[in-house]
């Protein structure tokens, strides 16, 4: 069971995401934006952050580059949500330094899965 | 595991069509001249959460859509593509298109499948002018790749050399899972390299200089291992190598130690979806109409302060309670200040509780006047007339409920406004008015009323013009002698039209009849006041909420009625030589120059153990409601309250001159009087 961070402005896919770790057993914490998922990440500590990359209110790019540089999250896997399209995001994401990410449209499984290998 | 997708959907349409009404407001929005990035970024943001929602819940129609529009959105927001009005609009109607779509999927129905292709065709071709050659170059180049790659069919395993970059740690990936994950694929054989690691004391623990030489046992698939290494392709050197098996190691496989590079697949764009690709219908996706219908009108989003309120007030609540109770177990009389103390106590904050859960299902009006820029934006542009639209007191709250009924009749009165109020630009500046006309929608509390206001400063209405119609109709004779108040009142009246032609934007005339109804439905009423040649203004007074209701309790009997507040004008002792009485048309009274009927609602009702049969002995109160104005003959007047609305439809059945029920501090049930009812049932 591990702490997660899930971050997203979309209400639905912040909720899939977060019902579908809870199903697994972990302990989600849903963040609306960027901005919120910072905040949060600094007052608790999180095994693993799950984002969104088009956000309101910094998106997930310069969130992922602002935990990285937090000395708790160094480590900590930071995977990002992105569409296939995306592929200049997923570049710019990992030059902030993103773990990886999981590309939409994706179904639970798959995100368990992803979540399952950073987390073992 | 099996998760319901189904769960989600509700969410995503509500946020889905919010989306589209900010997309919808953005387009509206952007100057041509002086496109603020910010704007467009919005614009997408909303695209581009619809997308992957539709995505992830299964919608493909919607979301291959989405996609089209997405990628033209994309240009225009890195400055690839400038940002005319013809993209402007086709970009709007993808707006109403996705719309479509998306009532479509939520209430179960068929998708109109030539009119999106119609959009999306316009998209494309939107798109094609730059896109068609890269493309087309992509297209090529997957297949290569894929062709390439499917021709080593049997693989006895790969060699695969793995350096990490120093920075490997840092970005939370840990090469141990990566093996991990290939491990999985077959057997593993790692050799670490261990030459990268410098003396302890240059050593940096958050480094990594290891590197490795892996042997992968197994028919897999280069796409595998590659996928397992997707993550860190820029965080190291990696070469992976194919064993193929003995039998065919012979000139027909040239490259049997080619060097796949990774990069190569995973950079490929997504090739742009084809218009054919939507034909095929979706019907198998979509959730059952029931639970469609259903979902669509039960939930409702409300802002977390408004229930952080509810909780305070409910721990208040408890708190009083369980004073009250301590105060109960040894009462006596020297405790009778500390009880009436709780008492009130009670009473205020049951009463702001009641005030919290009414303002849960307030809803700001935006969400009403929000689609009305788009409507006189396409009404304006299609008469030629110019036409500025104001919206004032759009955070104005007001009950969920009106809020989804009261949109209807508003387009209806703002058309009219745009259609026949607004003059065409040269009819406006000959009579010396700016050419750009304005209309104003503006809600505003007074009261314990919301009132909304269209104005217009078009050409106003011509008392004897509409007076003629009425006459020209059979909706009034002759001699009929109007107040001015009453003129204006006419266009109110079922089949009456002043337009001359009719047009597609204002309708056939059945309208303003529908509007008062609708709006008399919802308690509340309309006037409208007119100016000839200054213009028009329609008021709409709507109660804040319609689950409790301001009352006025009268007595007849043994029983007690509520009369609406609202609809009570005086109440006056009855005086024997004002009363004429005719014979086969009952009872008048003469007040200020006016026979007002009288209602006697002991003998509507035969309520038992009445007081006053004499109308000398009691009351008459003059009410008013839906154009009826008479005198309601009761007992008493008791007090006046606010009472709780219980449907007597959904509890009972519906029955003639009474509009609803509530009960009364003692527990006792009243009904609630509907005015114009009491008089059709009167008249029978």
């Amino acid at each position: 069971m591990a702490n997660i961070l899930a971050v997203d402005d979309s209400a639905s896919m912040r909720q899939m995401v977060a019902f579908t770790l809870k199903g697994a057993g972990h302990n989600v914490v849903e963040a609306v934006d960027g901005v919120d998922a910072l905040n949060k990440a600094k007052q608790q500590a999180f095994d693993c952050v799950v984002t969104d990359v088009n956000m309101p209110n910094k998106d997930g790019i310069a969130l992922i580059k602002d935990l990285r540089a937090l000395p708790n999250y160094k480590f900590t896997p930071l995977l990002m949500l992105t569409t296939e399209s995306g592929m200049d995001k997923k570049q710019q994401g990992k030059d902030a330094g993103a773990t990886g990410w999981i590309v939409k449209p994706f179904n639970p499984d798959q995100l368990l899965k992803t979540i399952q290998k950073v987390l073992s | 595991m099996a998760i319901d997708m189904a769960q989600f959907h509700q969410i995503f349409f509500e946020e889905s069509f919010e989306g589209l009404d900010a997309m919808e407001s953005g387009l509206l929005n952007l100057d041509m001249g002086d496109v603020n990035v910010e704007d467009i970024n919005t614009i997408f943001r909303a695209a581009h959460s619809i997308k992957g929602g539709s995505g992830t819940f299964g919608f493909s129609a919607v979301s291959d859509f989405t996609h089209v529009m997405e990628t033209l959105l994309d240009e225009m927001r890195d400055g690839r593509r400038k940002i005319t009005q013809p993209i402007v609009d086709v970009l709007l109607g993808s707006v109403d298109c996705l719309r479509e779509m998306l009532e479509a999927i939520q209430s179960g129905k068929a998708l109109n499948l030539t009119g999106i292709a119609q959009h999306k065709l316009a998209l494309d071709d939107a798109l094609k002018v730059s896109e068609a050659q890269t493309n087309l170059s992509n297209i090529g180049q997957s297949e290569h790749t894929e062709s390439e790659l499917s021709a080593v069919s049997q693989v006895d395993g790969w060699n695969i050399a793995f350096s990490p970059h120093f920075d490997l740690l840092k970005t939370g990936n840990d090469p141990i899972r990566i093996f991990r994950e290939l491990s999985s694929f077959g057997n593993l054989d790692s050799i670490v390299d261990l030459r990268g690691v410098p003396e302890i004391y240059d050593l940096d623990p958050e480094e990594c200089y290891l590197s490795w030489k892996l042997i992968l046992k197994g028919n897999i698939a280069a796409s595998d291992i590659e996928d397992a290494f997707a993550w860190v392709e820029d965080n190291c050197d990696l070469s992976m190598q194919v064993i193929l098996p003995p039998s065919s190691v012979s000139v027909e496989m040239p490259e049997q130690s080619r060097e796949i590079r990774l990069q190569q697949q995973s950079q490929l764009p997504e090739p742009i979806p084809l218009p054919q690709d939507k034909q095929k219908p979706i019907e198998n996706q979509e959730p059952s109409k029931a639970t469609a219908a259903k979902a669509a009108s039960s939930s409702i989003r409300v802002d977390t302060a408004k229930i952080d309120t509810l909780i305070n007030m409910v721990g208040e609540l408890v708190i009083t309670q369980s004073m009250l109770s301590l105060i109960g177990e040894h009462f006596d009389l020297t405790k009778l200040d500390q009880l009436k103390n709780g008492l009130s106590q009670l009473e205020r904050h049951t009463r702001e509780l009641q005030e919290s859960v009414m303002n849960i299902r307030m809803l700001p009006i935006s969400f009403v006047f929000s689609r009305f820029p788009r409507l006189a934006h396409d009404i304006s542009s299609k008469l030629g007339k110019k036409i500025e639209l104001k919206l004032i007191g759009e955070n104005t709250e007001v009950d969920k409920t009106v809020v989804e009924q009261i949109s209807d009749p508003l387009v209806h009165l703002v058309r009219n406004s745009l259609d026949h109020g607004i003059e065409m630009p040269d009819v406006r500046s000959a009579a010396g008015k700016p050419e750009t006309g304005t209309v104003i929608l503006e809600a505003y509390h007074r009261g314990g009323n919301i009132v909304i206001e269209v104005r217009d400063d078009g050409k106003g209405m011509d008392k004897d013009v509409l007076r003629a119609k009425a006459i020209e109709k059979g909706l009034i004779s002759e001699d009929t002698v109007l107040t001015d108040k009453q003129c204006y009142e006419l266009i109110f009246m079922p089949g009456f039209s002043t337009a001359e032609k009719l047009t597609d934007i204002s309708g056939r005339g059945v309208g303003m009849d529908v509007v008062r109804r609708n709006i008399e439905a919802l308690g509340g009423n309309i006037e409208v006041i007119s100016n000839l040649g200054k213009g028009s203004t329609i008021s709409i007074h709507l109660p804040l909420t319609l689950a409790i209701l301001d009352g006025q309790s009268i007595a007849v009997g043994d029983e007690t009625y509520i009369l609406p507040l609202g609809s009570i004008i005086e109440s006056l002792n009855i005086k024997e030589d004002r009363i004429n009485r005719v014979i086969g048309q009952g009872e008048t009274y003469l007040l200020r120059g006016e026979y007002l009927s009288i209602v006697r609602l002991h003998e509507i009702f035969h309520t038992p153990n009445v007081k006053a049969t004499t109308l000398t002995e009691g009351l008459l109160i003059v009410v008013e409601g839906q154009g009826a104005r008479y005198g309601l003959f009761v007992d008493d007047l008791l007090g006046q309250q606010q009472v709780v609305i219980k449907s007597l439809e959904a509890n009972y059945r519906r029955i003639e001159g009474v509009s609803a029920a509530t009960i009364l501090g003692d527990g006792s049930v009243a009904l609630i009087l509907d005015i114009p009812g009491l008089l059709r049932l009167a008249n029978q």
